[in-house]
This record gives C-alpha cells, structure tokens and sequence, in this order.
C-alpha cells in the first residue's frame, strides 16, 4: 500500500512553490488557525489595471496535504486574473495533486477559502463589489465562521465566543466571552479585525471583552 | 545508510535470540502444553511454557499462580478492568487516570452501561497524577483504581506505591498497566502492592501477540475466556508458547547494564534536541522511562516533521491529530493540560537495543534541518 500520498504531493511537499510572504501586499488572508491543527495564510500581489495576480505566496502551519495543496493552489492561481483566480475550486486543486486522502480533503479546501477570501478582501478594499450590500450582522457572522476559538478548536461563532455583533454606522461592535487578561485575548482581537476590516463599508472594528 | 528507527515504543525488533529459542517451540517442540501424564511431545511444551513463567515470575517476584499469560497488553488491561468489575457485587465506582492507554480508557468506558461509574484522575503538566485529588475522591463505592506504571508516550513514572497506599485505605483493588515499563523498570510486585499488573512482550525486543496479567493470589476476578483449563482455569484457549518463550528470553536480556546503554544514548539525543530554539521536553523529567523522548518544537505540526524525517531515514511518531486516525490530538498531552498547538507539535523518539549511538548526530541533524524549513514556512513563528 506505501504512504497514502500520491507522488505529486509529496513532490510539493517537499519543495513548495512560492513559500514565504510579501511585503505590503495588496491582500492577504489566512484561514484555519494553530488549535484546528492547520493554518495557511496566502499573501497577493495584483495589478492594479489588468487584475491580475503577479505573485502569490504562502505560509502554511500545518500537515503534508496542508503545505501541498497550498504550494498547488498558488501555481494554479499565479498570472490568473482575480476573476478567474476565485473560481478554483478545491477539487481542482486536489485533482491537481493527483488526488488527497479522504481525511484530508479539508486540507485542500483551507488553501483555497484562503485564496479566495484574500481576494474578495481586495475587492472589498479597491472599489470592486458589484453588489454593493451594506455590511450587517449576517455578513459579520459568515466570516466570523472562518475563524477559530483557540481554546477549542472549534470557530467562535460555534463555540459561542462571540456573543453579539452590532454593525452602526461603519463601525463593527464584536462581544466576546473572555477576559482582557486571558492569554489568547490579543491572539483573538487581531483575528477577528483581520476578518471584518477588509469589508468595504467598515471604518472600525471593535472588539469588546468581558469585564473581570 | 541504514533506516534509524525510533519507533521502539510502539514495537521492536524481534532479537535474534529471541526469535531462535521461539522457532524451537513451533519447530520442533510444537505440543500444547498438557498434563504431567501425557505424552512426551505435550510435556515438553508443558515444560517450556511453566519454564518462560517462571523466569518472568521470579523478577518482577510473581508467587506460584499468579501470572497468566494473554494475547497482550490490551488483552491483559481488558481482562484486570472487566474481571474485577463482572465480579463485584457492590462497589460501582472506577478510578483511571487520563493518560492511561486506550485499552484501559475504553475497557472502564464500557463498563459504565453496566451501571459502573468512570471517573478520570486528573494529572499534572508533566502527566503526575494528582494523589492529592485522589485521596478526596476515592471512597467505599471505589472499587478499582487503574494507573499505569509508565507513561507510553511521554514516559511518566507514575508513583504507584502512593496510590497503593491510598487505596488500600479505601479497601480499592489496584491495577498498573506496566507493559512499557516491563523489562524497562525494575519491578517487584509485592513491594508495588499492585493487585493486578498488566506486561507485554513485544516493546523489548520479544514478539508480539503474548503477554500477560499478574492477578494477586485472593483479588476477586472473573474467568476472562471461557474454554479448557488453561491458565489456572482463568484464560480458555491453547496457549501461546513460542510468544511466552520468547517473551521471557527477551525479558532475561533485558540486563541492567543493556537498559543503562540505552538511557545513555536517549539523554545524549535529548540535550542535542533541546537545544533547538523552542524546544520543550514533554513529562517528567525526573521520574521517566530511561527509552523515552518526547519533545514539542514550536511553530510547526509533527505529521510534516515525521513525513519529512522519514524521507530522511528516521522513523519516529508525533501526538498531533494530523497524524490519527481520529484526527484528534494526543490524548495524553491534553489530559496534561498542554494546548492542541503543543500536541500538533509533538513528536516521540523511542529507544531500543538496536539503537546506535552514531547514529544520533544524523538524527539530530536532519531534525534540526527539517524544524528549520518547516519553521520557516510557518506563519506562526512567535514573532521572530
């Protein structure tokens, strides 16, 4: 039977393309975190006027499929328009590898959500929704979904971390159970900022802890 | 070069020694072991079944009677755990603590649709359990306390005559899973106290499918496997001869001076791991298996390191979930208290006979080699 990989992905696994990061990138995102076990954060670079992306690099915190499928998913994503970019898909990516391990599949979805949310983050930043929906509690909600409870592994919204949200004016109130003290409180503050800043009707994200 | 395996916690390499007295026994000597009246093949089998029992009997100081051999250690904790409890007619109440192996986690665990009641003994950040908690919680409704003797993953000795002495007081039976520590650590039974005490054959270089469960003369226990008379009419079936032969060879070379060796060459690769930037060693550092590493690095996840290392011609496991079945991390650290990302970083190096001293600076070296260029793909450096 041998080690359930195929040879592609312990080829990328081995010798990633594009590992490393940018500076002043003009979007980045990163999803899953160290709790859940996997963590990729995707950096971009984008031409202003064709829409393309110039480069792309990763970090990966995480397992061979993890590392794989995000070296896979920025060759496939680099020299693409960001338009033909979102549309990857993580069987694309995983068909790409020559396959993944059932119990891996996630690993190749995590790279991918973050390829596509580093772009909708550009979008949102450059003027580019075509449906320019007002943020609200629901769209706070979705993307809080993406970002994990470090004492549980579970995401915030799940394990009830967050407790309410409230969207005013552009300024975005998030409530959290947990206290100002607690080891993971800045771990936690810059999470949810980094998900909710980049939408494109958000001056200020809040972030407001118990009192103890 | 030579695969270096680092393994040895999970299973060993069969010793040559070992492996020519076993081929006797299915070879030539190849009888079930039967009555003293029988004939001359059966006797001979008799012969060397009681002969592999007693050289075990006489160093862990085992009296006549009191040891059974089984298909392993899981077999033997399954058998201590239910026994006792199919067999008590009052006490409900189960004491194990979490880091114990899942054969003694899941044996109580299903005891409790029997109407007994688990209750998990916490330990401390070194995987030490918590005598003091155990002295509140145990009463005259406990009727096992199970901790093992040392730990398979972090390699914690636990501090089994204290838990002895307070569960005597509480008129509690004890067990220790001892099956890493075997042939590993001295034991003596009777100065332990232990009722029941689980062994195994195939972590020091003996084979696999044989071990055993030393059940104290008068510990109230119920026949495990109906069948024959086998066993001191407590285990049915033909028994494993070659395994038992061979388990008690293993366990004879098993010297003082063999365990020294092997001490030696993990502490060498421990203070050469250590002194990886952060790098934290995982249990006791004192009270610890002597063929034991097992240490975190920081910033990375240990399926990478372990697929990489064997790239490289190392073998060794990691506690991470990447790396289980279930996708769940070790669940020994985390009933020590460490976080998932501590057990994602977690990788045990186990030592054995076939271990070579030169060999460790390659594996250090290509460990080192592999934290680095996973570090530095890591988006998680901790600032640096």
């Amino acid at each position: 039977m041998g080690i359930p990989y195929s040879q592609k992905v312990i080829e990328h696994f081995v010798n990633p393309r594009n590992v490393g990061k940018i500076e002043n990138p003009d979007a980045k995102a990163t999803e899953g975190s160290p709790a859940c076990g996997d963590m990729v954060r995707i950096y971009l670079k984008i031409d202003e006027k064709t829409k393309r992306i110039e480069d792309i690099k990763f970090e990966s915190y995480g397992c061979a499929s993890n590392i794989a499928t995000a070296s896979i998913t920025t060759e496939l994503a680099k020299g693409k328009t960001i338009d033909e970019a979102k549309k990857i898909t993580w069987k694309e990516a995983a068909d790409a590898l020559g396959g993944l391990p059932p119990v891996k599949v996630h690993c190749a979805v995590l790279a991918v959500d973050a390829l596509k949310t580093a772009i909708e983050n550009y979008e949102n930043q450059h003027g580019l929704i075509v449906n320019k929906k007002p943020t609200d509690e629901k769209k706070v909600r979705e993307r809080l979904e993406h970002v994990i409870d470090p004492r549980t592994g579970l995401d915030v919204i799940r394990s009830k971390l967050v407790q309410e949200i409230d969207v005013r004016d552009g300024i975005v109130t998030i409530k959290v159970d947990m206290e100002k003290e607690h080891q993971f409180a800045g771990n936690v503050e810059s999470e949810l900022k980094e998900r909710i800043e980049p939408l494109w009707d958000v001056k200020e994200v809040r972030v407001v802890f118990n009192k103890s | 070069m030579k695969y270096v395996y680092l393994d040895n916690g999970a299973s060993t390499r069969v010793d040559p020694i070992v492996l020519k007295e076993m081929i006797k026994y299915m070879d030539d000597v190849y009888g079930v072991a039967s009555s003293q009246f029988s004939h001359q093949p059966g006797i001979m089998a008799r012969d060397g079944l009681e002969k592999a029992r007693k050289i075990i009997k006489a160093r862990l100081n085992i009296r006549e009677g009191e040891l059974i051999f089984t298909s392993g250690g899981t077999e033997a904790n399954n058998m201590a755990i239910k026994g006792v409890a199919f067999k008590s007619e009052k006490r409900r109440k189960i004491l194990v603590s979490g880091v114990e192996h899942y054969s003694v986690l899941h044996s109580a665990g299903s005891l409790e649709t029997y109407g007994f009641k688990v209750i998990t003994i916490p330990v401390d950040d070194d995987g030490v359990i918590d005598l003091e908690w155990l002295e509140k919680n145990i009463d005259d409704n406990t009727l096992l306390v199970s901790v093992q003797h040392s730990n398979h993953e972090v390699g914690t000795v636990q501090p089994i005559e204290e838990v002895v002495r307070i569960a005597k007081r509480a008129g509690a039976i004890v067990h220790t899973d001892a099956a890493y520590s075997f042939g590993w650590i001295p034991i003596d039974v009777e100065k332990l106290g232990v009722d029941l005490l689980t062994i195994t054959g195939h972590k020091i270089h003996g084979p696999k499918g044989i071990g055993g469960l030393y059940i104290k003369r008068g510990t109230p226990i119920k026949k495990w496997m109906d069948g024959g008379y086998n066993e001191f009419d407590m285990r049915g079936g033909t028994e494993n001869i070659p395994g038992a032969v061979g388990m008690a060879k293993a366990f004879e070379l098993m010297t003082e001076e063999e365990v020294e060796r092997v001490r030696s060459m993990r502490d060498y690769l421990k203070e050469r791991l250590l002194s990886i930037e952060d790098t934290h060693l995982n249990g006791s550092e004192k009270n610890r298996h002597p063929a034991n590493l097992n240490v975190t690095f920081d910033y990375i996840e240990g399926e990478s390191v372990v697929l990489h290392l064997d790239m490289r011609g190392i073998g060794v496991i990691t506690g991470s979930a990447c790396f289980s079945r279930s996708l769940e991390p070790s669940h020994i650290l985390m009933a020590m208290g460490k976080t998932h990302e501590h057990a994602h970083g977690s990788v045990r190096y186990s030592f054995g006979r076939f271990n070579k001293k030169e060999e460790l600076d390659y594996v250090f070296e290509q460990t080192e080699v592999v934290v680095r260029k996973l570090r530095e793909m890591s988006p998680i450096k901790g600032g640096k």
